[in-house]
């Protein structure tokens, strides 16, 4: 259908201008799973050239590994990056419950309000998350 | 709307010169009576202003591949008179008939049975004739169905569509008759209740066309056929070699397992056929119909 036939400007995305809950969703769980799949390879990335751990540097806490985390959490940046990541994370597993739900059936006409309480239930998380992540003093 | 109201106020004024030599008590019924025959005139001149000179603007999608200069898609503008309880397709219908007698859409019996009228209104699908004007923010955008072929105008190729439709073999074949032939072939009340929102599709292809997934891939079946489909499939009376062989047609790579509940279709149902309900309980269906362990 949609590859047939070219409408020009008229079949332009943007004359889509009511996007319900369950394409909100749809959209937000695509994007947090890609963002979670971006930090497992970063997380991966950087561990395992920070896993030379010496026992005697380590006892100290001088090893390359706390090294590294110790930067890292110097720096704000990753600081908000963090709580971005758990925003990201909370919302997934929510609307991956939500998703479950559906797919078992159970409650399919509140779906929307299931995708609200998600969204509201991760900000509350978040905006309680802050004072541990960005609280902490930067080195 | 303008001329009535101009003659509305040279009235009073009429009235307003009249009084000036009476007593002060004339002058005082004279005065209340007047702001009554004021209130009175202001009432009927709105009602007839609500009546007849409320307008509602359309921008309404154009385009005739067949006639020269028309075949740039376009929109074109018309300013239709409301009246309560109008609908998008009365003033389609109103617009076609007074203005411009080439503007096409399909329409047929005006209340939402046909299924003929689905439109992409104001950045949605809906049924024309079930649509409520006064539900809608001017001014009211009219296309046709996204992601399908125009023919022209407001009609779109609705081929695919019931093509997709039948596909699943939307037809009811019971494995055993009764053996009186005037016998009704009867279901329980508790399998109506489950199949009873199925029956109520209108072929309008509002799913369809709302369907991101229907949208990138041609061989998906959609929200419409995969409900037709649940309405057989989930009908008791059906027979078991009948059913078997809608359920393969269903679980194929570009059958319900495409839906990834967006609830698009479920959303612009004009008949509220909880669309999404129907293919997940498909998708569980199929799981079940394969995952026999005795």
């Amino acid at each position: 259908m949609s590859q047939s036939y070219n409408r020009g400007t008229v079949e332009d995305f943007g004359r889509w201008r009511e996007f319900t809950a369950g394409m909100w969703a749809w959209i937000f769980h695509k994007f947090t799973g890609w963002v979670l799949v971006g930090y497992l390879f970063t997380h991966i990335a950087v561990l395992s050239t920070a896993i030379n751990v010496d026992p005697a540097a380590a006892q100290s806490s001088a090893d390359i590994y706390t090294n590294t985390i110790a930067g890292l959490e110097s720096l704000l940046v990753v600081r908000f990056l963090e709580v971005g990541l758990l925003a990201v994370a909370v919302f997934h597993i929510l609307n991956g419950i939500r998703l479950l739900m559906v797919d078992l059936g159970v409650g399919l006409e509140s779906q929307d309000k299931s995708f609200y309480a998600s969204l509201v239930l991760t900000g509350a998380i978040v905006v309680a998350s802050v004072p541990t992540f960005l609280g902490g003093k930067l080195v | 709307m303008s001329t009535q109201i101009e003659q509305q106020e040279t009235e009073t004024e009429e009235q307003e010169a009249e009084p000036e030599v009476e007593s002060p008590g004339d002058r005082r019924r004279a005065a209340k009576r007047q702001r009554l025959q004021e209130e009175e005139a202001q009432r009927v001149a709105e009602e007839e202003t609500l009546d007849d000179e409320e307008t509602v603007h359309l921008k309404v999608f154009r385009y005739d591949p067949e006639v020269e200069g028309k075949q740039e898609p376009r929109f074109d503008d018309f300013t239709v008179p409301y009246h309560k309880g109008m609908t998008v397709l009365d003033a389609l219908i109103y617009a076609r008939d007074r203005y411009d007698s080439s503007l096409t859409f399909r329409h047929s019996c005006r209340q939402a049975v046909c299924g003929s009228d689905a439109l992409f209104v104001n950045g949605r699908q809906r049924l024309g004739c079930k649509t409520q004007l006064s539900d809608l923010e001017d001014p009211v955008r009219i296309e046709p169905l996204p992601h399908q072929e125009v023919v022209k105008d407001l009609v779109v190729d609705m081929e695919h569509f019931y093509d997709q439709m039948e596909a699943v073999e939307p037809f009811f074949d019971p494995d055993e008759l009764p053996e009186d032939d005037l016998e009704e072939q009867r279901q329980t009340r508790e399998n109506r209740e489950t199949v009873k929102m199925s029956t109520r599709c209108i072929w309008c292809g509002a799913c369809m066309s709302s369907c991101n997934i229907a949208a990138g891939d041609n061989e998906y079946l959609g929200p419409a056929a995969i409900n037709k489909a649940y309405r057989f499939a989930m009908d008791e009376r059906e027979g078991e070699q009948r059913k078997q062989e809608r359920l393969r047609i269903i679980e194929q790579e570009h059958g319900v397992w495409r839906c990834q509940t967006q609830f698009s279709c479920t959303e612009v149902c004009p008949k509220d056929i909880p669309l999404t309900e129907h293919i997940q309980a498909l998708k569980r269906e199929s799981v079940k119909n394969n995952l026999k362990f005795w």
